[in-house]
């Protein structure tokens, strides 16, 4: 996050120049920074969308669009939260979907079988944390590769899933529960979960940004060696970060379930390569060290949005799934690009002021 | 990964900027095509009468050649019928929760019909209530929702029929005994698991066929390749397989795909449902001898009749009563708003040529 420009980039034969540079800009900080930084340029498209939105397509503008678009996007928002923090320590968990499919499974099995609606739930919930133990245990603990751990369990669960439930679908969940899943605040259009799914937010970004753990994040995704020299255990905070992970991909599992009365093996599939998506076109850096919960909740609505509203105009979903690839490809290159012409005029810049001197 | 690292300047945040613009801009291309006709839905303007009534198809999937010739069937039966406008719109992928977005943005756009293959019963059901309480009719066709949350189901053929059919077709094709397998399309489709299900119990029930064992259920999720690698996988496991059933297009072709080209071709049978011009090839090579189905195209065709029906308020989804589909003639609402579309047909080397889905 707080890189400078000249320590690394500056060339030795600096040294010998009691001057530095006139010319050379410093990096911006305070306000201008925050307002010119990635995450905000996502948050711009954002809103510039959801304006152009409200504005060319009919019917947009109005409190059924802000209830169907959340509840669209709610188990994305849900699992980009601890995903931020995975990926901003320079690491990932693709098993995300899987857990919550995991989760639904489970609830389907044991609703069925009789038991009381709140045990299931807290069982469930307590199977996710379970998975991100498994995760955590073999990352952080036998230190595991966390992209070949999570491939594998990625598998492994769906096809625990699939042992625990079979094909078939557990759908007579209690009505007020399921009810009380697609309700609205009023007439505000905002479903009754976004209470939950906000406070889920909230943690996550305290946690990331105002307390000591969170910039131990992002040490670790800069160095792990170097964070682990300035006292920040790595393995413990790795671990309680899949555990988390898990937990919330269970709240996603059930929230999933729930709304689509549905307890199936295959659900929320494929939905990891869509948190991921979000997670990176809200500015985090896939190599770990960058990125803020805000953009990454702008990232995560800014692709929900561009889906409802090319729906609500019903463009065919081919274009629509090309478009969303499109945003994430140019959000990923256009900063390296940027950063590549930047480095080119530094480099020119020097080397004018080496040949002023040297004439 | 150190091209990351550096810093971006105002160049690098400009340079995000006009691309995220830039894909902005693309997306609001599309959407300037997508009040009028885009991809795969089109809307058409019908002649005379209808005025703004809308009817809107939803697939269990897109790009599907058999859910292709129902939307054509679907398509002519909502000119005929009168709708001002008809759109097909769904996911690219048969997954049970994928439809409930399509059935919100439908609710919102003020849809008046919105017709509809679920790819699970329950999962749409919501979603489905919430278009009623909109004033929107539902038309459940090709695989039925739960009861509850649509006003009628078009349903090709009665379940039973279908499952019979194939069986006689399997047990004549491999001569009355020996070890047969089925592959399915999703492990939750509605249609197959019921025609499964009578499979099953004519197997158990029914003398003729007591010589026949039934050894695998897989599952190819109407997904081409997984349909041949399950095929594939069935013969390597059953060396004494004699017969597949494939109640499903997909599977059906991508199986007859894996036997012409391996030893099993002429040894083990296949049969099931397929489209006659997906087939024609392996019904000439010799591969296949007879499968079934019905015209799917009659399937959206009555769909579009019966959603037209409910507006009108000719019918209600009860039993008994009757409207008419366009040239096919009257059709009744039976039992549990079931509405039956016409018997399978049997396709093989004689007859294939003369149809054309």
């Amino acid at each position: 996050m707080s890189e400078t420009t000249s320590t690394s980039t500056a060339p030795a034969p600096m040294a010998d120049s009691t001057k530095p540079l006139a010319s050379e800009p410093k990096g911006k900080t305070g306000a201008a920074r925050i307002l010119a930084s990635r995450d905000a340029v996502t948050i711009y498209a954002l809103i510039a969308f959801l304006l152009y939105a409200a504005i060319a397509i009919p019917r947009f503008a109005s409190p059924v669009t802000t209830g169907f678009l959340l509840l669209d996007v709610i188990p994305v928002l849900l699992i980009a939260m601890p995903m931020t923090l995975i990926i901003v320590t320079g690491e990932i968990d693709l098993s995300v979907a899987s857990t919550a499919g995991l989760t639904s499974a489970l609830m389907g099995v044991l609703w069925a079988g009789g038991m009381d609606i709140w045990l299931v739930l807290a069982i469930s919930l307590l199977a996710g944390v379970a998975a991100g133990m498994f995760n955590g245990f073999l990352i952080a603990v036998l230190g595991l590769p966390s992209l070949a751990v999570t491939i594998g369990t990625l598998a492994l669960f769906r096809g625990l899933a699939l042992v625990i439930i079979g094909d078939n679908a557990v759908a007579n969940f209690p009505k007020p529960l399921t009810a009380f899943f697609t309700s609205k605040l009023g007439g505000t259009g905002i479903p009754t979960v976004m209470i939950g799914v906000v406070l889920v937010m909230i943690f996550f970004g305290v946690l990331l940004h105002f307390t000591p753990f969170g910039r131990g994040l992002f040490a670790m995704g800069y160095s792990k060696e170097a964070a682990g020299f300035v006292g920040i255990n790595v393995a413990r905070s790795k671990f309680w970060l899949y555990v988390g992970s898990g937990a919330v991909s269970a709240l996603a599992g059930i929230y999933w379930t729930l709304r689509y009365t549905s307890a199936r093996s295959d659900n929320a599939s494929g939905l990891e390569l869509a948190v991921i998506a979000a997670v990176l076109l809200g500015g985090v850096s896939i190599f770990g060290g960058k990125g803020s919960i805000p953009g990454v909740i702008a990232g995560v609505l800014l692709i929900g949005t561009l889906n409802y509203a090319l729906r609500l105009a019903r463009v065919s979903d081919v274009v629509l799934i090309t478009v969303t690839g499109l945003l994430l490809i140019f959000s990923v290159v256009a900063p390296s690009v940027g950063a590549a012409v930047k480095d080119w005029r530094h480099t020119r810049r020097v080397r004018r002021s080496f040949s002023q001197k040297a004439a | 990964m150190m091209l990351n690292r550096k810093n971006t300047g105002p160049t690098g945040r400009l340079a995000s900027l006009v691309a995220v613009t830039a894909a902005a801009a693309l997306a609001l291309t599309a959407c300037g095509g997508g009040s009028g006709s885009t991809g795969g839905s089109s809307s058409s303007a019908a002649g005379g009468g209808g005025g703004d009534l809308k009817i809107t198809f939803i697939p269990k999937q897109l790009n599907n050649p058999y859910t292709d010739v129902v939307l054509g069937g679907g398509k002519k039966g909502a000119q005929e019928a009168g709708f001002g406008s008809s759109q097909v719109v769904g996911p690219l992928e048969a997954s049970a929760s994928s439809q409930v977005s399509f059935i919100n943005a439908e609710t919102q756009a003020g849809t008046n019909v919105i017709t509809i293959a679920a790819n699970d019963p329950d999962a749409v059901c919501t979603a489905l209530g919430e278009a009623r309480s909109a004033g929107a009719k539902i038309v459940a066709f090709d695989s039925d929702t739960n009861p509850d949350c649509r006003d009628v189901f078009i349903s090709q053929v009665v379940a039973k029929e279908v499952a019979l059919i194939q069986t006689k077709l399997i047990s004549q094709q491999i001569g009355g005994s020996g070890e047969i397998a089925i592959l399915s399309a999703t492990a939750n489709a509605t249609n197959q698991n019921e025609w499964i299900k009578f499979m099953e119990e004519e197997l158990a029930s029914n003398p003729a066929y007591k010589d026949i064992k039934l050894v695998a259920k897989v599952y190819g999720d109407d997904n081409d390749t997984k349909s041949f690698q399950e095929a594939q996988g069935l013969l390597q496991a059953h060396p004494n397989l004699k017969g597949i059933i494939s109640p499903t297009t997909v599977g059906i072709a991508a199986t007859a795909r894996y036997l012409s080209t391996s030893a099993y071709k002429g040894k083990v049978a296949l049969t099931g449902l397929g489209l006659p011009n997906e087939m024609r090839p392996f019904v000439k090579d010799g591969t296949v001898k007879e499968f079934a189905l019905w015209d799917p195209a009659q399937l959206g065709y009555v769909a579009a009749f019966a959603g037209k029906a409910l507006i009108d308020g000719k019918i209600t989804g009860a039993e008994g009563d009757t409207f008419t589909a366009g040239e096919l003639g009257e059709r009744k609402v039976e039992k549990g708003g079931l509405v039956i579309v016409g018997p399978p047909t049997v396709f093989n080397a004689d007859n294939i040529d003369k149809y054309n889905f």
